[in-house]
């Protein structure tokens, strides 16, 4: 009997006109704090190599990435195995700050919608009220949203592809909302 | 008879045949018919019966205004009721019946409605003849009545089909594909906007290439067609037909109706796509309707809309009628006469209300040898179930027949209505235009957004301008301006020179003849397929209905499934006569979306099957599923409420799990707890206004039990902090307080105390909690742990990290139960390992997983109160004699105000006791104890009413909690709680903590 750690849908997978895939475990931080502080800012370039992202905008690399959540919120994203270490440096560099930095990587859950960029664009603009249109939402933009009936946050790691945070106990649910908007014959001919 | 003429059809690929049947009846169109031509190509006239009276009806329509010719598409899981015929295309294998009668369309008894009853039917009839006597209602007249409602048959099986919504954003949405919506989507685009151009039906150009004149000096498709490519080539501009604009709403916010697979029912993909779109302007270029005539037996089929008659040669080659009387009160109703008489047709006479006649057209007519009649009009139409000829009268007159006249079909006009519905919506004003008898946009009080600014332009014939030269002009004109007030200032173009011949003025004709006399009056129909008549709503103006809103609804004028388009001007036009005022003073009913019906299925998008709603699940919820979880639906979560063995009732295997977990080992999924991370120098402080005790003497390591309470007092979330650290806490809420509870945080974090240094996180999801529980749970977790969980080395409401089984885990020594237990929280993640875990090291102690129900009891057998039970947000912590857990230290907290109003602290309020049937029995729930004599109404008084009640399989009876007045003061007494059977269950008030009073078995 294993008790290693298993995402909610152990990465699943559904193929229409866009793949769809559950990207199973990452490590996610919530952080709180003065965004505007140095010290913030020191803490997210250590724990990511990034700089503390822009409004509705998400800062990517080799070594992690940080998300705009709200005007005192991150979402900071590394590894899952590596998110003790994460925190840790956090927690270190903000010493005597007021901050909360606390993990979050097992009550989310990600997708990746992948394909020709008007398929991916398509899928997404059936269910989120985002303007999905080329030039409107590019790579680098991250937005928090409503997916049908829950709560997601999106953003494009490049032009053929969007990821998906959504809460770990509605995984199932949002997967079966991205099987349908990528089903054969639901192109909607807009973005292509 | 109707038939296919040799030539002509310009929408049809007449070389590509397609079978479709009507009442079980093989029929043959071809490609491009609608399913009303193709019915029409077969002379099927009688296409259905109307609402009240079952009359014959037959289609009176080309478009979506349609009232009579409603049939249902379609059979089993693809059947649909009340499916214009009119925007239907024909496909190959189409199956259709008609509708509200019986035995069939041919025959139908209900008819002898119209034959005897049609008099004792007049408006109001509903009203005035089942209000009496009142017990009839139920027996007789709600019966009869619910088996003649309703038009159509709702469907028996699932819809088979999907649907889906779609979000999209655009500078300019223009609404109508007709040559003003083209031109105006035009002028947009090229000045640089963003534009999304949508039709509702499957061809551009609306009415221009049926209708004529020249743009540019070139037949009108030869602009449609240029323009089309034009916009196609434009990467601003999106072109959607089969797609109605069917709301406008607040802020620019317009849905879209795609029709995207009805025309091809076997392809893939959604039936229907909801577009859900916010635009900066809108232009309605939705054109306009014709109005019939009010001349008795205009309802017999074979009378038609003067326009329709047009559309069906010219569009499909169908001719309604060999000979063809045209009625009309305009000149727009000659073109049907010369396009008739030019496909070979005869129309023995145009009947023209106006004395002075018409203009340029009527000349032309004249001109073909057509016989015009100026100052006439119709007295009445021969026939039953289809057209047979006329007689003429004077329009001044009050009926007396002049001449009568053969003929198989009548064309009518009564003037053209723009289509104002989607510029109304969202609040447009309209102004009433004498000159052209219609109701137009106001270009003064358009609706308006944020800015104050309209947001709507209407343009072309939806805002009164049906010259084609003046549409065009319009449209541009429209186009420019959505531009312009979203910000695009390129260069526009210009609109193409229209050019139509000159009409003369139209004559509004509200009644034909003028004098009609009431037996005329009685057939001459405003509301086709309501069957509502002239006569009934000059009756509801005699009896003081007064305001259009009231008459609509007392006649039930306009409150069919077409909403009224084609009887809504007419009928207040006869209303305002009636109350001897101008139609603007009498104004209109109010225009609301959709334009036409959408289905319903299109509104619910994915929002069915296992996308209904999101259910959220434990990391556990798969071993439950697998277990024989009966499950109970909690917040958005499924949590199980007991585990069902093979065989085994739910009140045995609730009975099983709570035995088994008091005398060994029970587990419970806990995980959808809420819990909150409180962190911050202030965290302590916040803590101690949101809750009733205090928060901030906790030392790291240790839990304490607290309540919350709102602003009023009123208790609303309860449960166990534990300090993590100097600075941090966690707030474990009841599983539907969760989400509430943080915004609650949040809302006083941000609003009130935005000063205080506290930050908060919402963790629920990130851990699986399981509660072991029972004298066995510490041998148990012996087994997987090296960590010190010994009495000593982890005390009751104390917390400690440690590693079980390799997984990092957060132990709680909490207990709901009244065990020994503790609360292991590991990341979601390895919830279902851990689980698996336990249950395997569980196995010698009998372990046994147990639901909600088993955790109900358990609390209840220890006296532990439930929020939503013994809380239903009118009650406060004192009445649950809860005060030890409200500080008396504190300055302040949040209800604590409230709570010394007088009426809280007011002594006889019903306070929390336990309760004991007499006899053993489990008392109902919700079930009131009686006291003497009566209330101000009569009815019994009461002291007290029962909260919680359940079998307590530990004690081998029923329990109860419930709130009683001076309930603690009255130890031992016997109340009297009646059933709903009139018998009476008697229980004593006792201690509210059935169970191991004294704790000792949770202090091992």
């Amino acid at each position: 009997m294993s008790n290693a750690a298993v995402s909610a849908l152990n990465g699943a997978t559904v193929q229409g006109f866009a793949r769809v895939e559950e990207t199973g475990l990452h490590g996610m931080i919530t952080l709180r704090g003065d965004l505007a502080s140095a010290k913030v800012k020191k803490a997210v370039k250590e724990a990511t190599g990034q700089d503390v992202p822009a409004l509705r905008t998400i800062n990517t690399g080799d070594s992690g990435a940080v998300a705009w959540m709200s005007p005192d919120e991150l979402l900071v994203m590394v590894d899952y195995d590596q998110v003790d270490d994460t925190l840790a440096t956090i927690e270190s560099t903000l010493a005597g700050e007021h901050f909360l930095a606390v993990n979050v990587s097992d009550a989310r859950a990600m997708f990746r919608v992948s394909g020709s960029g008007a398929g991916v664009r398509e899928a997404l603009a059936k269910l989120c009220p985002v303007d999905m249109a080329p030039g409107e939402f590019e790579p680098g933009m991250f937005r928090r949203t409503r997916m049908a009936q829950i709560p997601a946050a999106i953003w494009m790691p490049d032009a053929e592809c969007v990821h998906i945070v959504c809460f770990r106990s509605v995984a199932e649910y949002t997967f079966n909302l991205l099987r349908d908007a990528v089903a054969e014959g639901g192109e909607v001919g807009l973005f292509s | 008879m109707s038939t296919r003429l040799a030539t002509g059809g310009r929408l049809l690929n007449k070389s590509r045949t397609m079978g479709f049947s009507f009442n079980g009846k093989q029929l043959k169109g071809v490609e491009g018919d609608t399913l009303a031509s193709a019915l029409l190509a077969n002379d099927q006239m009688l296409v259905g019966r109307s609402f009240k009276y079952h009359r014959p009806r037959g289609i009176v329509a080309s478009g979506g205004e349609e009232p009579n010719a409603l049939v249902g598409l379609g059979e089993d899981n693809k059947f649909e009721p009340n499916q214009r015929v009119t925007t239907t295309e024909l496909f190959d294998g189409l199956t259709c019946t008609s509708q509200n009668h019986w035995p069939s369309l041919e025959f139908d008894v209900g008819v002898i409605n119209s034959k005897l009853f049609a008099r004792f039917l007049p408006a109001g009839f509903y009203y005035k003849m089942f209000i009496h006597p009142r017990p009839l209602w139920k027996h007789v007249y709600e019966p009869f009545i619910r088996q003649s409602a309703g038009l159509g048959k709702a469907p028996r099986d699932r819809d088979q089909d999907t649907y889906e919504h779609f979000y999209a954003f655009y500078d300019v949405v223009v609404i109508g594909g007709g040559v003003a919506g083209l031109q105006a989507a035009k002028a947009a685009g090229l000045a640089g906007a963003k534009v999304l151009l949508m039709e509702q039906d499957p061809h551009w150009g609306g009415r221009a290439p049926v209708d004529g004149g020249t743009i540019d000096g070139q037949d009108p498709q030869a602009f449609v067609d240029a323009t089309l490519s034009e916009l196609e080539s434009m990467s601003n501009v999106t072109l959607r037909n089969r797609m109605m604009g069917a709301g406008v709403y607040d802020h620019g916010y317009v849905l879209g109706y795609e029709r995207v697979n009805d025309h091809r029912p076997t392809a893939k993909g959604p039936r229907h796509r909801l577009w859900r779109i916010r635009a900066g302007q809108i232009i309605t270029a939705t054109g306009a309707i014709e109005r019939p005539l009010s001349f008795a037996g205009n309802d017999i089929p074979g009378v038609m809309l003067a326009s329709a008659v047009r559309d069906y040669v010219v569009n499909y080659g169908v001719s309604i009628g060999d000979r063809t009387v045209v009625v009309t009160n305009n000149d727009d109703a000659y073109l049907t006469a010369i396009t008739l008489k030019e496909a070979g047709l005869e129309v023995p006479v145009i009947l023209d209300a106006r004395a002075s006649g018409g203009g340029a057209l009527a000349d032309r007519a004249r001109e073909m040898g057509i016989r015009v009649e100026t100052g006439k009009g119709i007295a009445s139409v021969k026939g039953n179930k289809r057209v047979e000829g006329v007689a003429i009268c004077a329009q001044a007159g009050e009926g007396a027949v002049l001449e009568e006249i053969k003929c198989d079909a009548v064309a009518m006009s009564g003037g053209w209505s723009p289509v104002v519905h989607l510029w109304s919506h969202c609040g447009g004003k309209l102004v009433w235009d004498e000159a052209e008898a219609m109701f137009r946009p106001d270009p003064e009080k358009a609706p308006t957004g944020d800015t104050g600014e309209g947001f709507v332009i209407a343009a072309g014939a939806a805002n009164g301008q049906f010259a084609l030269g003046d549409a065009l002009t319009d449209a541009q004109k429209a186009g420019e301006a959505a531009a312009k007030a979203t910000g695009h200032k390129g260069k526009a173009g210009k609109a193409p020179a229209g050019e139509a011949p000159a009409y003369a003025a139209i004559e509004p004709v509200w009644m034909m003849p003028q004098g009609a006399n009431i037996k005329l009056r009685m057939k001459a129909w405003l509301d086709f397929q309501n069957d509502v008549k002239v006569s009934d709503v000059q009756l509801a103006a005699r009896e003081g209905f007064e305001s259009v809103e009231h008459a609509k609804r007392y006649t039930t004028l306009g409150m069919a499934t077409d909403q009224g388009k084609l009887s809504n001007i007419n009928g207040l036009a006869i209303l305002s006569d009636a109350l001897g005022q101008a139609i603007p003073q009498t104004g209109t009913t109010t225009f609301r979306p959709p334009y036409t019906p959408i289905s319903l299925s299109s509104i619910a998008g994915n929002a069915i099957g296992d996308t209904f709603q999101p259910i959220r699940k434990t990391p556990m919820h798969d071993w439950h599923e697998e277990n024989g979880a009966h499950w109970e639906p909690v917040g958005a979560w499924r949590r199980p409420y007991t585990f069902q063995k093979p065989g085994e009732s739910v009140e045995d295997a609730v009975t099983r799990e709570i035995k088994q977990t008091r005398d060994s080992l029970g587990l419970l999924d806990a995980s959808t707890l809420g819990k909150i991370i409180v962190k911050g120098p202030d965290a302590g402080k916040f803590l101690d206004m949101l809750y009733t005790n205090m928060m901030s003497t906790l030392k790291p390591g240790r839990c304490r039990y607290g309540l919350m309470c709102g602003e009023n007092g009123f208790l609303q979330d309860d449960g166990v902090v534990a300090r993590i650290d100097e600075d941090t806490f966690l707030c474990h809420t009841t599983t539907g307080g969760a989400d509430s509870i943080h915004a609650h945080m949040e809302e006083w974090l941000q609003t009130e105390w935005w000063d205080w240094k506290v930050y908060t996180a919402n963790v629920t999801e990130q851990y699986a909690q399981i509660g072991v529980v029972g004298p066995n749970s510490r041998k148990t977790l012996e087994k997987l742990t090296d960590d010190d969980i010994s009495a000593e080395g982890l005390t009751f409401m104390g917390w400690k990290d440690i590693t079980l089984d390799g997984i990092p885990a957060r132990v709680y020594r909490i207990s709901f139960s009244g065990e020994l237990s503790y609360e292991i929280s590991v990341p979601a993640s390895r919830g279902r390992a851990l689980w698996d875990r336990l249950v395997q090291a569980g196995e010698e102690y009998g372990v046994t997983p147990y639901g909600t129900e088993g955790l109900h009891v358990m609390r209840a057998e220890k006296g532990f109160i439930m929020i939503g039970d013994e809380t239903d947000g009118t009650v406060i912590p004192q009445d649950l004699m809860m005060h030890w857990a409200i500080s008396k230290k504190k300055e302040d907290y949040l209800g604590k105000r409230a709570q010394e109003r007088e009426h809280m602290a007011d002594p006889n309020r019903w306070k929390l006791v336990g309760l004991e049937t007499t006899d053993g029995t489990v008392l109902p729930d919700g079930a009131y104890a009686v006291a003497d004599g009566t209330n101000a109404n009569g009815q019994r008084n009461v002291q007290g009413r029962v909260t919680s009640t359940y079998y307590s399989p530990t004690l081998d009876r029923g329990i109860a909690m419930g709130l009683v007045h001076n309930g603690p003061d009255r130890m031992g007494e016997v109340l009297d709680f009646p059933k709903v059977d009139g018998t009476i269950v008697k229980a004593k008030i006792v201690d509210q903590v059935f169970f191991d009073k004294d704790g000792e078995k949770q202090n091992v």
